[in-house]
């Protein structure tokens, strides 16, 4: 499992596929939050012909809610919120440029094939790490949809902002490999009672 | 005969959703950094030493522990002999809840309607549990519990047959189908007995239990211990990556029931493990 450091949005050709489930990953660029209320508006406006907000070809988006910003700092708390709900829309953004998704939990198996037809990347950013990845956005502004609040489309300057692959161009689904390799593990060296 | 002042309750409880918003309780804290130690797989550790960081980010930089800030669950234990003076306690609480979420940025998370979606802006209502108790104490538990966790919440109405090997396949079941998706390592509380109603009301109680308290029946207890251990061994480890902390601890509760029911039920909280406890 390898890991890089790459700029975002994906621009450069092959780029996503060269990525495979479990490999760490250090962003550094743009990207865009959308959740639940947000998708409903971006494909609505996309089969309207309207959406405009911002560029998608490369596009990254991440599924994230944030805390309101305090005084003096750019944005509140900032992890991933669970990305099976925001499943039906993939094949539409895909289909619109968009290389990548940042969320947490499972995805359907619609999901990994249109990854895989349309080369596109699920990462995986730690669940519950708000305040850690927080510290990774140097920059914050709400670009669409303010009257949603949390839920308004946020572009986000981010610095060596950490995920890992989660679900590769290949159909490989980290969800799915990482228990098995430790199960495979644990079978060939089984924990004595004590550590368990 | 104790008076007490809705308003003191309302400060407390304001006081208390803002603390465990940014700070763990030390107990918990305790537990993570013993499976971090104990983890061995590469992704699961991780996981761990990400949360642990998180947690001491949150603090010093008073940056909340995880943006889903919650739904606020409160769980008030009245003595009956206390008699409350002022405004009534649902609404102190729900004051208390605008208070601490909208002078400390936290999010507002809740709709008005389950249709309409319309956010409130306040993060309240909250839900607010009331228990009659002997005495003339006050104890309130709170949890402010994200929607990634609650989601995947189950109740199963088993037939009495399937007695205790049925609700642990029903357990293992739940938690096979949850996977990665209520931000692992959870904490489980189990509900078994009592109605469809209430049953998850106890799962959801269980999960204020104290760290290494165990079902008083040696049985029920055992059950607890062997639970862990089944979920733990089907490997799906912290953020569901692959390791041996899936679950940091499971809490069973039990009340009598029907001749005719097995209600069981399961409720997660994920590792933001947000709790506070106060005495009045
Ligand atoms: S499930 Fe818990 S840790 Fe995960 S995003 Fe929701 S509140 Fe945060």
């Amino acid at each position: 499992m390898a890991h890089y450091d790459l700029r975002v949005p994906f621009v450069e050709k092959g780029i996503v596929e060269a990525l495979k489930a479990g490999d760490k990953i250090s962003l550094t660029g743009t990207i865009y939050t959308a959740r639940d209320a947000a998708h409903k508006r971006i494909k609505q406006e996309l089969e309207e012909g309207s959406f405009h907000y911002f560029p998608l070809t490369g596009a990254v988006i991440y599924y994230c809610g944030p805390t309101p910003a305090p005084p003096g700092r750019v944005i509140g708390s900032a992890g991933p919120t669970t990305s099976y709900r925001m499943d039906p829309y993939v094949s539409l953004l895909v289909q619109h440029g968009v290389k990548g998704f940042i969320g947490k939990g499972k995805r359907s198996q619609e999901v990994k094939e249109v990854l895989k037809t349309h080369g596109g990347v699920y990462l995986i950013a730690t669940g519950g790490a708000g305040a850690l990845l927080s510290t990774r956005i140097l920059s914050a502004k709400v670009i669409a949809y303010p009257d949603l609040g949390p839920e308004a489309i946020f572009e986000f300057y981010v610095k060596d902002f950490p995920v890992i692959v989660g679900i590769d161009t290949h159909g490989n689904d980290i969800y799915e490999i990482g228990p098995s390799m430790w199960l495979n593990t644990l079978q060939k060296n089984p924990l004595n009672p004590s550590e368990r | 005969m104790r008076y007490i002042e809705t308003e003191l309750i309302k400060e407390k409880v304001q006081e208390t959703l803002v603390k465990i918003n940014f700070e763990f309780d030390e107990g918990y804290i305790k537990v993570l950094e013993n499976a971090f130690m104990r983890e061995e797989a590469a992704l699961g550790k991780e996981v761990l030493k990400d949360l642990l960081e998180n947690a001491k980010i949150a603090l010093n930089e008073k940056i909340p522990i995880c943006q889903d800030t919650g739904m606020v669950n409160v769980y008030i234990e009245l003595g009956q002999d206390v008699t409350l003076k002022g405004r009534p306690l649902h609404e102190a609480v729900n004051e208390a809840v605008k208070g601490a979420y909208k002078e400390n940025y936290l999010r507002p998370s809740i709709v008005e309607d389950p249709i309409s979606r319309k956010n409130t802006g306040d993060n309240t209502p909250a839900i607010i549990h009331f228990e009659l108790v002997s005495g003339e104490k006050v104890t309130i538990f709170i949890l402010a519990k994200g929607g990634g966790s609650e989601q995947i919440c189950h109740v199963g109405m088993l037939s009495p047959h399937q007695g205790i090997e049925g609700v642990k396949e029903f357990v293992l079941s739940v938690v096979k189908e949850a996977g990665p998706n209520p931000c692992p390592p959870v904490i489980l509380g189990v509900g078994i007995g009592g109605n469809f109603d209430y049953v998850a009301y106890l799962a959801k109680k269980a999960l204020l239990r104290s760290w290494g308290e165990r079902h008083p029946d040696p049985f029920y207890a055992d059950i607890e211990l062997e639970l862990i251990s089944r979920i733990n061994e089907l490997g799906l480890g912290p953020g569901g990556l692959g390791g041996k902390f899936y679950v940091l601890d499971v809490r069973v509760a039990t009340y009598p029931t029907h001749i005719a029911q097995l209600p069981v039920a399961v409720a997660f909280n994920c590792n933001a493990f947000r709790i506070g406890k106060i005495e009045i």
